[in-house]
C-alpha cells in the first residue's frame, strides 16, 4: 500500500465528510441541542439528587450536571457514529459509496479512514459543548481539556465501528430509525452516563448486570476519569477490545453489492 | 575541604528551616464516635484519630497552640488535652452538657454554654475554679467572645435570643431578639459588628454591637434546594473583611456572603449536613466539617470551590486548624 496514495485517499474522505458536516449545519446544532437539553433542562430538575456521595474519580461533592457531562459528550459521539453509518447506508443506496470503493486500496482501509474521519468531525463537537458546559459550571481541571482527547478519540471509534457493523445489516434506509431506538437509547439509558452504577445497583441487580456489560458504560467511564486527567485501565481496556472487535466484524461483513432494491 | 565548609551552613540551614516546613493540621471533633481526627492539610489525609470524652462538640486552641479544649458534651466536661503527647492533661468543671464555647482574648477564661441548664458558666482554665455562671435563656448554643474583650456573647435556641455578657462584671446586660433557632454567632475583628445565624428562621442576622440592634437581615436561596433545608449554623469570616461564610446544614452548600454589601455572591457544594468552618492560616483555605456525610470538605478560596472532600469519623462536628 503506497503511503502517499492512502494519505491521498485519507485526505480525500477527510475533506468530503468535512464538507458534508459544514454543509449540514442543522445537523451541527441537532448534535449539539440535544445534549445541552440534558445538561441545562434535565439536569436543573436532578441539581439536588446527586451530591450525596462521593465517587470517583471526583476529589469531592459534585453537582448533576458535573456528574453527566462525560456521558453527554459520548452520547455525542454515539449519535454521530450513528448517523455516520446512516449515511453508509444512504451512500450505498446512492451508489457513492461504489465510487469510492473504485479506489485500488484495500476495502478495510477505506472504511477505517471512513470512521476516523467521522470521529475527528465528532470531536469538533465535544469541544463546543464542553465550552458550553463551562456556563453551567462544569470546569474539568484544564489538563482534562487534553487527556480526555485520546479517550474520546478512542470512543469515537468504537461508536462508528459499531455503526458500522451495524450498517452492515441493515437492508434498507428505512430499517435504520428503528435500529436507532434498539441501539441508541438501551445503550445510553443502559449505562453509567446518567446515574453512577451504585445507584442502579440498588434500585435492580439485572439492570445493574446489564449495565455492566455495556461497553457504552466503560466508554463513558474512560472519558470520565480522562476528563480529570486520571485514567481508567479496565474502561481503556474493554473500549480497546470492543472497537477491535467492531471493526473486524464490521469490515469482514461489510457487502457494498447489499441494497435492498 | 572546601566543599565541607560550603555544605555544613547549607545543611545547617535546612535543618533549621525544616520546623517553619512543618504542615498545617486541621483537627475534627466526631461528635458520634467520641474521637478528635486529626488532618494533614498538605496531604489531605487523616494521620491520626486521638479518643476523647463523650459526644465532642466545641473544639479549641490555647493562644500558643499547646493546648486543645474539647467540649465532652455527654461527660459533662471540657477536656484540656495536651497537644505535644496528645493526652488529656485535666478536665475542667463546665457545668451541664457542655456545646460551645470561647476563650477570652485574654487566654484563661473559657465561656461555655450549658445546653440543658440554660446557664452560661465561666472557668479560669488555669485554676480550674468556676469564675460565674449566668442564667440565659433556654438551650444555650452559640458563644463567642468579642475580640476587644469586653462582650461575650451567646444564643439560646428555644428563647431565639442573643444574650450579651457584659465579661467584667459577668451580668447579662442586654438581649437581642433573633430567629428562631439561633445557633452561632461571631464577632467581626473590630469587634464592631455581629453575626448570629438562626437555623429554623434560615436567616443570619448582622447585629451592631453598640446598640445591640440587629440591621440587615440575610436571607438564603439555592437552586434546587427546598428552602426548608436551608438551615444556618456556623459563621466564618474572612480577616481581610471580604467575605461570610455560612454553612448552611441540610442543603449541603456554604453561602458566600459579601461582608460589605451583605448580598450572597455564591453557594458553593460540600457534604451532607454542614456544621462548623476554620480558615487555614493564609486563609487560602476553608475546611467545613459535614456532619451526615461525615467527612471534612476543603475549599479553595480563591476559586470559591469544593476541591477535596476528606472522611473523617461519624458526625464530625468543629473543626480547628492549627498553623
Amino acid at each position: 500500500m503506497n503511503l502517499a496514495a492512502s494519505w491521498y485517499c485519507f485526505k480525500g474522505i477527510l475533506i468530503r465528510e468535512f464538507l458534508r458536516f459544514i454543509q449540514q449545519r442543522s445537523r451541527f446544532l441537532s448534535a449539539l441541542v440535544r445534549p445541552l437539553l440534558w445538561l441545562i433542562v434535565f439536569a436543573a430538575g436532578f441539581r439536588a439528587a446527586l451530591g450525596i456521595a462521593i465517587i470517583e474519580p471526583y476529589e469531592t461533592y459534585i453537582t448533576y450536571e458535573t456528574y453527566i457531562a462525560p456521558g453527554l459528550c459520548c452520547m455525542i459521539l454515539l449519535f454521530n457514529g450513528m448517523q455516520s453509518s446512516l449515511s453508509m447506508v444512504y451512500d450505498r443506496e446512492m451508489g457513492s459509496m461504489r465510487v469510492l470503493l473504485m479506489s485500488p486500496l484495500p476495502r478495510p482501509y477505506l472504511l477505517l479512514c471512513k470512521m476516523v474521519a467521522t470521529a475527528l468531525i465528532s470531536l469538533t463537537q465535544v469541544y463546543a459543548f464542553l465550552l458550553i458546559a463551562l456556563l453551567v459550571e462544569v470546569e474539568p481541571p484544564l489538563i482534562g481539556y487534553l487527556t480526555v482527547l485520546p479517550a474520546l478519540l478512542l470512543v469515537a471509534l468504537l461508536l462508528s465501528s459499531l455503526g458500522l457493523l451495524l450498517s452492515t445489516k441493515i437492508k434498507q434506509l428505512e430499517n435504520f430509525a428503528g435500529v436507532m431506538n434498539f441501539v441508541i437509547f438501551p445503550m445510553f439509558f443502559l449505562s453509567s452516563a446518567l446515574y453512577p452504577l451504585w445507584k442502579m445497583q440498588e434500585s435492580s441487580e439485572w439492570l445493574y448486570w446489564i449495565c455492566t456489560v455495556n461497553p457504552f458504560t466503560y466508554a463513558v467511564e474512560l472519558v470520565r476519569y480522562a476528563l480529570y486527567a486520571e485514567l481508567q485501565t479496565e474502561a481503556m481496556l474493554i473500549t480497546m477490545i470492543a472497537t477491535v472487535v467492531f471493526s473486524l466484524l464490521a469490515v469482514t461483513g461489510f457487502n457494498p453489492k447489499k441494497s435492498g432494491r | 575541604m572546601k566543599i565541607k565548609n560550603i555544605l555544613t551552613p547549607i545543611a545547617a540551614g535546612i535543618l533549621l528551616a525544616a520546623p517553619t516546613l512543618h504542615a498545617e493540621t486541621a483537627y475534627v471533633s466526631n461528635e458520634k464516635d467520641d474521637t478528635v481526627s486529626i488532618i494533614d492539610l498538605d496531604t489531605m489525609k487523616v494521620t491520626d484519630t486521638l479518643n476523647v470524652g463523650e459526644r465532642p462538640r466545641g473544639i479549641l486552641f490555647s493562644k500558643d497552640y499547646t493546648k486543645l479544649y474539647i467540649c465532652a458534651s455527654d461527660s459533662d466536661t471540657v477536656q484540656v488535652m495536651d497537644l505535644k503527647t496528645k493526652l488529656i492533661i485535666k478536665e475542667l468543671p463546665s457545668g451541664e452538657d457542655p456545646e460551645q464555647f470561647a476563650l477570652h482574648p485574654n487566654d484563661r477564661h473559657l465561656y461555655i454554654s450549658n445546653e440543658d441548664d440554660a446557664l452560661v458558666t465561666i472557668v479560669d482554665t488555669e485554676t480550674s475554679e468556676v469564675l460565674a455562671q449566668i442564667d440565659v435563656g433556654v438551650e444555650p448554643e452559640g458563644m463567642a467572645v468579642s475580640p476587644d474583650g469586653k462582650i461575650a456573647v451567646n444564643t439560646s435556641e428555644t428563647t431565639n435570643m442573643v444574650h450579651w455578657i457584659d465579661t467584667t462584671t459577668y451580668q447579662l446586660i442586654d438581649n437581642t431578639l433573633v430567629d428562631q433557632r439561633p445557633r452561632h454567632v461571631e464577632f467581626s475583628k473590630d469587634s464592631k459588628i455581629l453575626w448570629a445565624s438562626s437555623e429554623i428562621g434560615g436567616t443570619v442576622s448582622v447585629i451592631n454591637v453598640n446598640d445591640r440592634k440587629i440591621f440587615k437581615k440575610i436571607s438564603f436561596k439555592i437552586k434546587g434546594v427546598h428552602p426548608d433545608k436551608i438551615q444556618p449554623v456556623g459563621v466564618k469570616l474572612s480577616d481581610d473583611g471580604r467575605y461570610a461564610f455560612v454553612a448552611l446544614g441540610p442543603s449541603n452548600h456554604i453561602a458566600v456572603v459579601n461582608a460589605n454589601t451583605y448580598e450572597v455572591e455564591d453557594y458553593i457544594l460540600v457534604g451532607r449536613r454542614v456544621w462548623h468552618m476554620d480558615f487555614n492560616e493564609d486563609q487560602s483555605l476553608l475546611l467545613s466539617t459535614n456532619g451526615i456525610s461525615g467527612d471534612v470538605s476543603v475549599i479553595d478560596i480563591s476559586k470559591m470551590k469544593a476541591i477535596k472532600s476528606i472522611k473523617v469519623g461519624r458526625y464530625p462536628w468543629g473543626v480547628i486548624v492549627k498553623p
